[in-house]
């Protein structure tokens, strides 16, 4: 076997991985909160642009990824208002969104597309790094992405293992159970919508600060739907969001691997993969539901009506 | 219980609730003691539910004060009323499906802060369980349960709150007669330890054989209360109707014909993937109504589907007048002349966002001529039917969301019945209507027997299907567990209902 | 009914918004959040153009003049509307049955491919086709593929209940990429000088231009799209509103479960309507490169499918609003342009003013079911 090219695919697959294992964590807490935004991709620009540019004013990764991610909850706010407080139609509310963000973004960032900015840098961890193969693939990373191998498996254990990941969930499944049992729906939802918003920032800064940084309209290039699409094919479990990102990831990276390997496939086709491969597991995992029953949180998407009657 | 030395536990002075149109509650007077079971008695629509609401925190009063143990209260949030020792079993169980029994009855409590220990609260439920008689796995899954597992998880969760007084609203209504039983059993022992329970009911019967006192309430007001030992059935009738009530049905005798509905060994599956049906024969007669008889959740509602084409049948014979339409589609079976006033009437059984008159042509539209609609002609003929029917609309152009749950019965019995079918399913099609309205459904149900149609009546009150059918055939579990003549004694069909076969008598 | 008490903000908040259901849901309300919307819609837009140093009074300006400035000005904006109807029409009518068809770009793409192949490489083999007969093929191509690379998803949807929002969204990106391949690679014009273009598409075959109206200038370039779109509008308005399979798509889009309780057939009406859906995006493709570009290149819309979501919302899914609709966004689309070329600033602000417009027609629809009112918490 090809060591060089299999760690070499492995990196790239957990590097492109990152951004839409944050998007999609933070869109799992939103839709178990029974929130459905589509404005991931317009949150995930908003991110990219304000990381760099704070980034860049400010000398500092970690100042503009906080900017991300304050930026991200915040754009998710007009989605909570628009879709809990208002009402508003959820898919039609998080399209906004989106339109939104993608043009904001583009007025935002026009005077620094092309400009050099700061970027996260590698963290050799002790010891870990030095492990064969595994060392380099995973502890010889940058910030962002040891805060993403955090992230999962305590997303995960949040979810299914404490008290508030309990109201979360029984908030998306049934409001009104929730409600009746005192805790507060209408809070909650904004909560974790924010939540979601600010790790989709968090996702979009990871691109513009680590993956490829730098800053270009459109540059989140539709990983914010992917995102959605992931949710699907993740049940809702951060685990198998892992999984599915570092697999989108994994085929994202494989276009540059064919392309060093010589396979002469235009590079149009090779850029078609992930959106390609996100339909495909999108077939699978809804096949797969309707054997296992696993459904979307119940209430997803339906605005929480108090008192019916 | 109560006397001189009995404290009183809840009272409620000129209690007001007002929603857009309605006066729910006007000036309500309530009181009960401690350590009572008080019967809240009135028809639909009379406010009981809103008051018992109002006292557990769900809705806020416009006027009118709550005291407990006399001591003055205002709850924000059923949280408050729970914090002060008021818990509600709603008629809708307020459960989360997906989560086990321990889940729910943490659900919303404070403590432990952050970590879920499950095991700790699991030994504290089995320790109520005990002290209570209620039995039920708390490791399992909501939707694993039956509806009186579920109930006794909704006990549960109040106790385990620390509830004082319990308020019950309709409970007997998804049990069989031997739940109902054990749950008198268990509602009698928790009256003695001193809990105050307030049962919420439109049935004589039960209010009698359970209660202290009754509070008769109607159209919004307080009636009077009684003390159930001297209260007779007659009286308390008329209290709550405000007129004599006759508690018999006139049926014409009419001789039945040949079998129109055949259904042979029926099987299907649930949402659930598990068998809800496991091999039904019967069959419904021309000019006869076929009563199925049964406690909601053994297989009535994916029968009701499988025979009018909404479900996939995964074995067994549907015959409509001799043709196959097993696995036909809901089309072949309207077009073969079956009428189905669905049990969910206004998700399944109307388009409440559409007019009247599209919602009476919802399955008419196809036998009209041509391809294009002339809605101007249908608008006409939804005026006659509305008008035949009784439905009260201002015309047919407004939305059917507006009606009330009477009068969407009305408008989908317009228009299944407008078809002149050859055969009905109707299933619970009295359940949550006012008196004015059941009889209305009663009514057209005769008319059509009358007209010839095979009528299957499904229903979970048991005095409309003894009232209406000329047989019954009683369903547990996803079989027939025996077929009885509608005169057959309250006791045997409960059995049936339980699941103990007849001897000598099997289906 | 429902009453209901929402507090807004944290707990010692002392305002809350009260929403309450209306009973009889008025008729002005509905005519004017979309006008209200516009109005704020661009209002909150015009500060976040301040907020980036541009004067938003000039940049309106700028954009007013850009779209009804000048009779050529108003022809653009013409210009501009015709594949915004089209695909608007064709997002309406799959809103109308709750199907979230957001492909309408991908859609509109693969009109474009056919129409575009056809016209570079048919003609040539059968010189015996009229030119008037090649513009029924193209037409019918175009829809053909619109309609056909919507039944992707429709099929998923229809038959494996595949989540359509997703499918016809990641459609887009590859139906992008297959244009971008086709003009960087096969269908590349040798004379191109390296740019991503094919050769321009024979004369004869370009959609003819519309008779010069009266207020369109002689070098207008609005073409026949428009009497497509403004036919299909009709159409589209009698078989919706009259049809029995009108009505069909109509009560399913409301209630699901009725309509299957009613015996009407989804899954087969999800592929009649994705197909008409997609269809009409094609068309307007097709229009879009026969009509003005004249050929394939690596960008042919401005996002015009994602537009058409906004446009199809605002007219409340009415095909015959819609084309109104439609010319306040074309206008909006060429006021975009504008400020690009005047102010230097990025076409994609007018996504900026889409979304804020969207956002306030949400909020507006609120009004039509619920009065608002925002009063002192009693304590």
């Amino acid at each position: 076997m090809d060591w060089v090219f299999i760690s070499a695919t492995l990196i790239a697959a957990i590097r492109a991985g990152t951004p839409i294992l944050y998007a999609t964590i933070g869109e799992i807490f939103a839709e178990r909160a029974g929130v459905l935004n589509l404005g991931v991709e317009g949150m995930m620009l908003m991110g990219a642009v304000s990381g760099f540019i704070v980034g860049l004013k400010t000398g500092s990764p970690w100042v503009g990824a906080l900017a991300a991610m304050l930026v991200g909850g915040l754009m998710s706010l007009i989605h909570a208002f628009v879709s809990i407080t208002l009402r508003g139609d959820q898919v039609v509310s998080g399209l906004a969104l989106t339109l939104f963000g993608s043009g904001l973004s583009a007025l935002v960032g026009k005077p620094y597309v092309g400009v050099p900015g700061v970027r996260f840098t590698a963290w050799k961890i002790p010891l870990l790094s030095r492990i064969p193969f595994l060392g380099e693939v995973l502890f010889q990373r940058d910030p962002l992405v040891y805060f993403s191998f955090l992230l999962f498996p305590l997303a995960w254990y949040f979810i299914f293992k404490t008290r508030p990941g309990l109201h979360l969930r029984a908030v998306g499944e049934d409001p009104a159970t929730a409600d009746a049992a005192g805790i507060n729906v209408f809070k909650l939802r904004y909560l974790y919508t924010f939540i979601g918003g600010m790790l989709a920032g968090l996702g979009g800064a990871t691109i513009s600060l680590s993956y490829t940084p730098g800053w270009i309209e459109g540059m989140t290039a539709g990983r914010g739907w992917i995102a959605v699409g992931l949710v699907i094919f993740a049940f809702w479990d951060p685990l198998r969001a892992a999984l599915g990102s570092y697999l989108f990831g994994g085929v994202n990276s494989l276009q540059f691997g064919l392309q060093t390997k010589g396979v002469t496939i235009p590079i149009y086709f090779l850029q078609m993969m992930p959106y390609l491969f996100t339909i495909l597991v999108l077939i699978f995992a809804t096949q797969e539901r309707v054997r296992r029953r696993v459904g979307a949180p119940a209430a997803l998407g339906i605005p929480y009506v108090r008192g019916e009657r | 219980m109560e006397g001189e030395t009995a404290r009183i536990a809840v009272e409620m002075r000129n209690i007001v609730k007002r929603f857009p149109g309605v006066l729910a509650n006007d000036h309500v007077n309530f009181s009960a003691y401690e350590g009572e079971i008080h019967a809240l008695l009135g028809e639909n629509g009379a406010g009981k539910t809103t008051l018992m609401n109002i006292l557990s925190g769900l809705y806020r009063p416009d006027e009118g004060e709550i005291y407990l143990y006399g001591r003055r209260v205002v709850f924000n949030s059923p949280r408050d009323a729970i914090a002060h020792g008021v818990g509600m079993v709603h008629q809708h169980f307020k459960l989360v499906e997906t989560h086990t029994v321990a889940e729910n009855i943490i659900l919303g409590l404070d403590k432990p802060r952050f970590f879920l220990n499950l095991a700790e609260a699991e030994q504290e439920i089995r320790r109520l369980e005990e002290q209570y008689g209620l039995k039920v796995d708390p490791q399992a899954y909501i939707w694993q349960l039956s509806l009186g597992e579920q109930q006794r998880v909704e006990i549960l969760k109040a106790l385990y709150r620390g509830a004082r007084i319990l308020i019950m609203d309709e409970p007997t209504a998804v049990l069989t007669p031997q739940e109902v039983e054990e749950l008198f059993v268990t509602l009698r022992r928790m009256a003695r330890e001193g809990h105050t329970i307030i049962f919420i009911s439109h049935k004589l019967d039960e209010v009698l054989a359970i209660a202290d006192r009754i509070t008769i309430l109607r159209k919004g007001r307080v009636v009077g209360t009684v003390e159930a030992q001297m209260a007779t059935k007659e009286e308390l009738a008329r209290m709550m109707v405000g007129r004599e009530v006759l508690f018999h049905i006139e049926k014409e005798p009419v001789e039945p014909g040949a079998p129109v509905l055949e259904v042979q060994g029926l099987r299907a599956l649930s949402d659930r993937g598990v068998p809800a049906l496991k091999g039904v024969t019967f069959h419904v007669r021309e000019r006869e109504i076929l009563g199925v008889a049964g406690v909601s959740g053994n297989g009535q509602s994916e029968l009701a589907e499988v025979i009018t084409g909404l479900r996939e049948s995964t074995g067994g014979r549907v015959r409509v007048n001799g043709q196959d339409l097993t696995n036909a589609g809901a089309r072949a079976f309207i077009d073969a002349g079956v009428s189905h006033i669905p049990e969910d009437r206004v998700h399944v059984g109307i388009v409440p966002s559409l007019h009247l008159t599209g919602n009476l042509f919802l399955k008419a539209y196809r036998r009209l001529p041509g391809f294009f609609l002339n809605w101007k002609q249908m608008r006409e003929k939804a005026k006659e039917l509305l008008r035949h029917f009784d439905v009260m609309a201002p015309n047919p152009d407004v939305e059917a969301r507006t009606l009330s749950g009477g009068n969407i019965q009305k408008l989908i019995l317009a228009r299944e019945f407008s078809s002149r079918p050859a055969v009905v399913i109707a299933v619970h099609p009295t359940q949550g209507l006012d008196v004015g309205a059941t009889e209305a459904v009663r009514q057209r149900l005769l008319e059509q027997r009358s007209q010839g149609a095979a009528i299957l009546l499904i229903s979970e009150d048991l005095e409309e299907v003894r009232a209406l059918s000329d047989r019954i055939i009683v369903m547990y579990e996803g079989e027939i567990m025996g077929e009885v003549p509608p005169d057959a004694p309250v006791e045997e069909i409960g059995l049936l209902m339980a699941g103990t076969r007849l001897e000598g008598r099997g289906a | 009914m429902t009453v209901e008490d929402m507090k807004v903000g944290r707990g010692g908040f002392p305002w809350r918004i009260r929403v309450e259901q209306r009973l009889v849901r008025p008729r002005w309300v509905s005519a004017i959040v979309p006008v209200l919307s516009i109005v704020l819609g661009l209002l909150t837009g015009a500060l976040l153009i301040w907020a980036n140093g541009v004067d938003p009074v000039a940049a309106y300006v700028a954009m007013a003049k850009g779209a009804f400035g000048s009779k050529y000005a108003l022809g653009e904006t013409l210009v501009k509307t015709i594949p915004l109807i089209l695909a608007g029409l064709g997002v309406s009518l799959a809103f109308r049955m709750q199907l979230w068809n957001i492909g309408a770009e991908g859609q509109l793409h693969m009109g474009a491919i056919a129409a575009g192949g056809i016209a570079l490489f048919l003609p040539q083999k059968f010189p015996q086709i009229q030119p008037w007969m090649w513009l029924v093929i193209i037409t019918a191509a175009g829809f053909a593929a619109g309609a056909l690379w919507a039944l992707i998803p429709g099929a998923l949807k229809a038959y494996l209940n595949v989540n359509e929002i997703i499918t016809t969204l990641m459609l887009n990106y590859v139906a992008i990429l297959w244009v971008d391949y086709l003009v960087n690679v096969p269908w590349k014009d040798p004379a191109s000088l390296g740019f991503p273009l094919t050769a321009v598409f024979p004369r004869e075959l370009w959609l003819p231009r519309t008779p010069g109206l009266f207020f369109l200038t002689p070098r207008h370039r609005v073409h026949l799209g428009l009497l497509f779109g403004i036919i299909a509008a009709i159409l589209l308005y009698v078989f919706v509103t009259r049809s029995k399979w009108g009505f069909e798509v109509d009560v399913i889009g409301r209630n699901q479960k009725a309509a299957r309780y009613a015996g009407m057939r989804i899954a087969r009406n999800v592929l009649i309507v994705m197909a008409i859906s997609g269809g009409l995006a094609g068309v307007a493709g097709m229009a879009e490169v026969m009509g003005i570009i004249h050929r394939l290149q690596h960008q042919i819309s401005p996002g015009y499918g994602y537009t058409a979501i906004i446009i199809a919302w605002l007219a409340k899914l009415h095909p015959l609003v819609l084309p109104v609709v439609a010319f306040l966004f074309g206008a909006l689309l060429v006021a975009g342009d504008q400020l690009q070329i005047s102010m230097g600033l990025p076409v994609a602000v007018s996504f900026i003013l889409q979304g804020l417009i969207l956002f306030f027609v949400l909020g507006g629809e609120i009004l039509s079911y619920y009065t608002l009112r925002i009063e002192r918490v009693s304590s």
